[in-house]
């Protein structure tokens, strides 16, 4: 019957999907490994992964990855000092106190926010936020990992709130009720009963955002300020592993050991996302048992 | 009021100062980007195409290219990603292919763009030869759009009533009849506001086409699918910081279209849950 053989054809065809999905990940893995590998068959694990300068264009070059990483750190844990405690509130604020007609004003906005494309926060940390920042704390430049921070923790707020409201939504309405019913009031109900209910996804909306911002690249390439250096404070001008990649794949010859040394930037950057969502992930099934 | 009221008065008052110090910035975002902007469009920036240097003239190529690789992206990513979808939901038993398939999903959503970047590079533009291109920047923007696709299409189809598949099972219809006739179009709407969302996305993304598409300066309109194109994000990145002397207000006005363009797709999906919200019967 020609309606079993086409159903089967589009049966086949969900089939593949659901394992060219498998695929995608697992040749994103296979390339940057295979890249990586190229590089170090010429160039030592050891000083990729613990050299401290990165010299791609001097003779000899050096591929070390410490300042980049630490780059990364820097500017994530300054985004994440700013944006998890702020959208950690404006996610209790909206599920909890804020009137019914206030919170989809509120959702929406933070929706909007995540719609912006990053190009055009990065802009603006070029022709705002930076010089205001220079001015205002009398720094040399102000494209530095502050204003990175900034923009990034700005960037990660949607990812935090709308993850940890629905963490906080979705807590039980009994726990509250029993809360209630034993005098509490609603504050000490948020603060003592729902929050530490909804820990599991409130950690999983952190993990993300921390995922989110580590991954981002065009910010970072426009207000760090790009220098390679092992950073001293968020003040200066530093260079993360994302922007490295983005600033220095043009100029590379395919095939070179520089070219090679970005996918193992790549592959770098690839194994930290992996384990930031894979515990994002476990956390937010804990959280929806 | 006693002790326990004042507390959670004060408590409430900063959780009300967090907000706004989230929701303030967000409104100046806008505000800056539509003044600054909206005096430098005109009629000619929209559909002309830039000139000396890109200093004069418009952004017409450039508006093109971006939404030829939304279409690009979407032809490859929408298919791809309901099927995936339509597998996870309807067909995948709880077996170790299945956690693999779910694992990827949470993997690809967390890879970072330049990531995609770089693969979508190896793979498409030299391993394929595709050179840089619309084919290979679409394909990368695609990859890069399939989890936010795949998780939609997941809840879509959720959340249509497990009864509609028994009942139609029950009485005699094939799995993919039931699928095709009772399950998918309840869960359309949910489904493209999905697609329309991460569409959108990727419309403002700059680091996967960096390499993969993206042209410095072309001000021309793309003649085929192999063809590199200008888009939003990446011109806008250009004027910004690579063209020296050059005119703020043109950067300005150039985000100002690629916001526009993106909330426009954003609003096209909130008015499509919006009108699936009153039509849902159960």
């Amino acid at each position: 019957m020609p309606r079993r053989i086409s159903e089967q054809i589009i049966e086949l065809c969900i089939k593949l999907s659901g394992l060219l999905v498998i695929i995608f990940v697992f040749l994103i893995f296979l390339f940057l490994l295979k890249d990586s590998l190229s590089l170090f068959s010429q160039y030592s694990v050891g000083e990729f992964l613990f050299g401290e300068k990165w010299l791609p264009i001097s003779e000899p070059p050096k591929f070390g990855i410490i300042p980049l990483l630490l780059g990364s750190i820097y500017v994530t844990a300054g985004a994440i000092v700013i944006c998890v405690p702020l959208g950690v509130a404006a996610a209790m604020f909206i599920a909890e106190v804020a009137p019914r007609s206030a919170k989809h004003i509120l959702k929406s906005l933070v929706e909007i926010l995540a719609s912006i494309p990053s190009i055009v926060l990065g802009f603006i940390g070029i022709v705002w936020l930076g010089p205001f920042l220079r001015n205002t704390l009398g720094l040399a430049t102000g494209m530095c990992g502050l204003t990175g921070s900034l923009l990034l923790a700005f960037m990660a707020l949607p990812t935090i709130i709308s993850i940890c409201e629905d963490a906080l939504v979705s807590v039980p309405r009994t726990y509250k009720e029993a809360a209630f019913g034993l005098g509490a009031t609603h504050w000490q109900t948020l603060w003592r009963i729902i929050l530490p209910s909804a820990s599991s996804g409130i950690i999983a909306a952190v993990m993300l955002g921390i995922g989110r911002v580590i991954g981002e690249t065009m910010v970072v390439m426009m207000v760090t300020g790009n220098a390679p250096v092992v950073p001293k404070s968020l003040l200066e001008p530093l260079r993360t592993l994302t922007a490295t990649i983005a600033g220095e794949m043009g100029e590379t010859v395919s095939g070179s050991e520089h070219y090679f040394a970005l996918f193992a930037v790549g592959m770098v950057l690839f194994i930290i996302t992996f384990i930031i969502n894979f515990v994002a992930d476990i956390c937010l099934r804990r959280a929806k048992k | 009021m006693n002790a326990a009221k004042v507390r959670q008065a004060i408590a409430f008052f900063i959780l009300a100062v967090a907000t706004l110090m989230v929701v303030v910035p967000i409104l100046l975002t806008i505000f800056y980007i539509v003044k600054n902007g909206i005096g430098a469009v005109s009629w000619e920036f929209i559909t002309a195409a830039p000139r000396n240097g890109m200093k004069e003239g418009g952004i017409f190529p450039v508006i093109v290219g971006t939404i030829v690789l939304v279409i690009g992206t979407m032809l490859f990513s929408l298919p791809l990603g309901v099927l995936s979808a339509i597998y996870l939901v309807e067909y995948a038993k709880d077996n170790f292919f299945t956690r693999l398939v779910k694992l990827s999903v949470v993997n690809l959503s967390g890879i970072p763009s330049i990531v995609y970047g770089l693969f979508g590079f190896t793979l498409f533009v030299l391993l394929l030869n595709l050179g840089t291109s619309i084919l290979a920047g679409s394909l990368t923007l695609a990859i890069m759009s399939l989890p936010v696709i795949i998780t939609a299409t997941k809840e879509a189809l959720e959340s249509v009533p497990f009864s509609f598949r028994e009942i139609s099972l029950s009485l005699g219809a094939t799995r993919w009849q039931t699928i095709r006739y009772c399950v998918l179009p309840y869960a359309i709407p949910g489904i493209l506001t999905g697609a329309v969302l991460s569409l959108s996305r990727a419309a403002g993304e700059t680091a996967p086409i960096l390499f993969t598409v993206a042209a410095f300066y072309l001000p021309r309109l793309p003649r085929s699918v192999f063809d590199q194109v200008m888009a939003l994000p990446y011109h806008l990145y250009v004027i910004s910081t690579q063209v020296p002397n050059m005119p703020r207000k043109l950067s300005f006005a150039t985000g100002f279209v690629l916001i526009t363009l993106v909330f426009l797709m954003n609003l096209v999906s909130i008015i499509l849950r919006a009108h699936y919200r009153k039509k849902k019967q159960w």
